[in-house]
């Protein structure tokens, strides 16, 4: 039995970076949700990245898996932002019936990593306000 | 016609990248390999998931349409209720049940047949312009 998904997940300062570079099966999607939550927990990262440009399918399970990642991350106090999905596959997920409400998106790294950036500073604020 | 037999979670990729890799050859622009093999993806996945082995045909069709055939051909448990199983959100497996709809809306042509205990056979077609 594999343990690990074996996808890197690197650290950059608060944030994690996990680029998907080839075609996942499903066994792997399930894998990859432990070892970024796990990763999340270690290293208490504020943020992820999930750069999926490589990817030319996105099915129901990969979608799912990928929104469901997002929302356990976020119970772990870290905002997950899926990048670089492309267009074909925006349109295909949708056709499909999937809306990945919840999930937040970025067309690249850079505009993913000054979400990230920004949000984290207006939680800060928040909490300096409260 | 190419055969691929599912048998474990990697075939349903080679599944779907031999049908884009067939679409493409065929003339398909990108957003229609990428349904095709999306909803490819959907359906693999239900042979594994329902009959744990089956095989998945890839063929050119020439009449009346110019096309590509995707048969799944599984001797799983079958659908009980095809109209049931074609609703948005159904599923009897825990899954997000947008394999069957979702499948149809990608594709020009669906159909199932099923009977139980005996298997289950699912058509797809997509068709050039």
């Amino acid at each position: 039995m594999l343990q690990s998904s074996a996808i890197p997940i690197l650290k950059i300062g608060d944030f994690l970076l996990v680029s998907i570079q080839y075609d996942i099966h499903d066994k792997i999607a399930e894998l990859l949700q432990q070892d970024i939550l796990k990763r999340i927990s270690e290293t208490q990262a504020k943020g992820v990245l999930v750069d999926i440009s490589a990817l030319e399918t996105v099915d129901s399970f990969i979608a799912r898996s990928l929104a469901d990642t997002a929302a356990m991350a976020s119970i772990l106090d870290a905002e997950l932002i899926i990048v670089g999905m492309s267009p074909t596959v925006a349109t295909t997920l949708t056709e499909l019936g999937l809306t990945m409400a919840g999930v937040r998106a970025a067309v690249n790294l850079d505009e993913g990593y000054d979400l990230l950036k920004a949000s984290l500073g207006q939680r800060v604020v928040d909490r300096r306000n409260r | 016609m190419e055969v691929i037999p599912i048998k474990e979670e990697s075939d349903i990729v080679r599944a779907r990248v031999a049908a884009k890799d067939m679409a493409q050859k065929m003339g398909f622009g990108l957003v229609d390999q990428t349904r095709i093999s999306t909803a490819v993806s959907e359906l693999a996945r239900n042979v594994f998931v329902y009959a744990r082995e089956g095989q998945v045909h890839l063929e050119v069709l020439n009449n009346p349409h110019n096309g590509i055939r995707i048969t799944f051909i599984d001797q799983g448990p079958g659908i009980p209720d095809i109209d049931l199983a074609m609703k948005d959100g159904w599923s009897s497996s825990g899954s997000m049940g947008k394999g069957l709809p979702g499948a149809k809306r990608l594709m020009n042509r669906l159909e199932v047949k099923s009977e139980a205990g005996k298997g289950t056979t699912v058509i797809i077609e997509k068709w050039l312009s």
